[in-house]
């Protein structure tokens, strides 16, 4: 006879049931029934309509635009934020409060804000754009102004997430492997970055979930043309203004699934460098 | 929802007067103001209470969707009967011949769309044609998500039809072009318009011609022309009380007198200060110096109404679709 199923996992720690009822009650209100309804709005539509609307060439072109700019923007956020969370960790300077407060920002602006800024910033007369287009960069109404947009959304996710990481790493190591005689670029692939890796995979998840679902900034800074610059978000709000309730809520639950799937991924993923971390030391 | 939540809130909060909650598109804002001020003194004489209009404003489309889900409008001022329709389909709100409930198709004033132009129109441009030049880059929403970008491709439809004798190849390779020379689809109207006015972006942008005026008003008539066209479409704004829910609120009687108001002449002239075209002759008579003559042609004429023109040109795979379907 097999053990029988063993659901709760023996713990010292008392208040299982409590602390998991009010996890399960928190998850259901907050995010399962809201996601079953949508679920449930797209089962209206039959099988061959649900594939004809998640297969045709804008929605495909879209998807694509949502997904590829939304990875480069996490990994640009990944690059970028562990700069900055390296900076204000490592270096002492005058006005470091300020710079702390300001990584902050993004969070709080709304976004439509931060889109305007952008797009004012890089089209043609702007002052970032007088100098890019003239070099032949278009950045405003493209690809690559999409994934500024989101980037900016990104950044301070992984500098939040990896910030705490660096502070609390021991410095000693890094100075034990020199000592050693290690160069400084094998100090940072071999000490420092297995260190905040789990960090920066946690930071790269949130960005690129962030940057999925974006839309106040990207509307403004893309240019929304059909199958070059139109976000799946935006494909969305368009059926939607079409009462097309059923088309819209079949594009969010391809959304919400590959999106799931790709979390999940991130997440296990983290969770395996975390263990393979555990057991090197 | 939390603009719902808002509504609810603040229709309950005050008690005593009569309240009448009239959603809207987004243009109209200043508009109602108005008209709400000045009916309210017409109420209180005639009936002797209170009145208290709320507004609501924001992209005709989703305005329709949120009486659809629940919102409690007693009068619905929309951009085009379309949507008006949807409300009449889905949530039963009103019924199927609503658009008989009041005089002209329930359209009280009438708009059209103009161009707006930079100061000195350095581009030339008088006329549709001037649209689909190479080199000239125009401002319009994107049709499938706003009422008024849909007037202004009926519009250029229109014309082509008109200028290529009712060749409905022709008109659809002219609006094909007209849209190759849009750089950027904003989803609605005051998009465009920053689009065009703030960022600077275009050399001309379609416009409903009350907001077209109001930009002169607001940003100064040494940046920007007004540029009417010699034939546009003739944008009917329709009105109707949202019939169940006011029985619900009780306020059947006042919402009719309220949209009864725009027809007299006193909301005729509020209305024309506000850029629409009065139906009254005498209102337009007095207002003719500010409205350009135009040949104005209807969607029912040319297109058979919204829902024929909705399904072959701005549904999914319809017309406008392939505008930008790969290899074109």
């Amino acid at each position: 006879m097999v053990t029988s199923f063993q659901f709760k996992r023996p713990s010292i720690l008392p208040g299982f049931w409590p602390a998991f009822s009010y996890t399960t009650l928190y998850l259901s209100l907050i995010v399962l029934i809201p996601l079953s309804a949508v679920f449930l709005k797209s089962v209206s539509m039959s099988w061959a309509h649900f594939w004809t609307t998640v297969t045709s060439p804008a929605v495909v072109a879209a998807y694509r635009l949502s997904f590829g700019a939304s990875l480069v923007a996490g990994l640009m956020s990944v690059v970028a934020g562990f700069l900055i969370a390296w900076v204000l960790v490592r270096y002492d300077f005058y006005g470091k409060a300020v710079v702390d407060a300001l990584v902050d920002l993004p969070f709080a602006l709304p976004t439509a804000v931060a889109g305007i800024a952008l797009t004012s910033l890089y089209t043609e007369k702007g002052v970032l754009g007088a100098m890019l287009v003239p070099l032949g960069i278009k950045v405003a109404f493209t690809p690559l102004g999409i994934i500024i947009a989101l980037t900016f959304i990104g950044i301070p996710f992984v500098v939040r997430t990896v910030q705490p990481v660096l502070a609390d790493s021991d410095q000693e190591l890094e100075d034990a492997a020199a000592n050693l005689g290690a160069t400084r670029w094998q100090i940072f692939t071999r000490v420092i970055f297995p260190i905040v890796r789990p960090s920066l995979l946690t930071g790269f998840a949130l960005a690129f979930a962030r940057a999925l679902g974006e839309y106040g900034s990207v509307i403004f800074m893309s240019g929304n043309m059909p199958m070059k610059t139109e976000i799946a978000p935006l494909l969305i709000v368009t059926k939607l203004e079409q009462y097309d309730y059923a088309g819209a809520t079949a594009i969010a639950v391809v959304m919400l699934t590959a999106s799931f799937v790709m979390l999940l991924g991130i997440n296990t993923l983290q969770r395996y460098t975390r263990r393979f971390m555990e057991n090197a030391q | 929802m939390r603009f719902l939540i808002f509504c609810f809130a603040s229709l309950t909060l005050v008690a005593g007067p009569v309240k009448l909650l009239n959603v809207s598109y987004d243009p109209t804002r200043e508009l109602y103001q108005d008209v709400n001020r000045e009916f309210a003194k017409v109420w209180k004489a005639k009936s002797g209470n209170d009145l208290q209009v709320s507004q609501s404003h924001g992209g005709s489309g989703k305005q329709a969707r949120s009486v659809i889900d629940g919102l409690q409008a007693d009068i619905v001022t929309l951009a085009l009967a379309y949507d008006i329709d949807v409300i009449a389909e889905k949530a039963k709100l009103l019924p199927a011949d609503w658009q008989k409930r009041f005089p002209n198709n329930s359209t009280p004033y009438t708009s059209t769309i103009v161009f707006l132009v930079r100061k000195g129109n350095p581009k030339h441009l008088k006329d549709w044609e001037g649209l689909v030049k190479p080199g000239v880059a125009v401002i319009t929403p994107n049709p499938k998500s706003s009422g008024g970008a849909r007037w202004s491709y009926l519009a250029a439809w229109g014309f082509a039809l008109k200028k290529y004798g009712n060749d409905e190849k022709k008109a659809q390779e002219f609006v094909t072009k007209l849209y190759k020379n849009v750089p950027v689809l904003d989803s609605g109207a005051r998009g465009s318009t920053t689009t065009f006015v703030q960022r600077g972006i275009g050399d001309v942008l379609l416009s409903w011609e009350n907001e077209a005026f109001l930009a002169l008003d607001e940003l100064g008539k040494d940046k920007f022309e007004v540029v009417t066209p010699t034939i546009s479409i003739l944008a009917e704004p329709p009105v109707a009380v949202v019939e169940k829910i006011a029985a619900k609120h009780g306020t059947s009687e006042v919402a009719k007198a309220y949209l009864d108001f725009l027809y007299t002449e006193q909301g005729q002239e509020i209305g024309a200060k506000h850029y629409y075209r009065p139906r009254l002759d005498k209102v337009a008579a007095k207002y003719s110096a500010k409205f350009q003559k135009v040949q104005f042609f209807t969607v029912d004429e040319v297109f058979g109404g919204w829902k024929k023109a909705q399904k072959r040109h701005f549904d999914d795979g319809g017309v406008f679709d392939q505008i930008y379907a790969p290899g074109r």
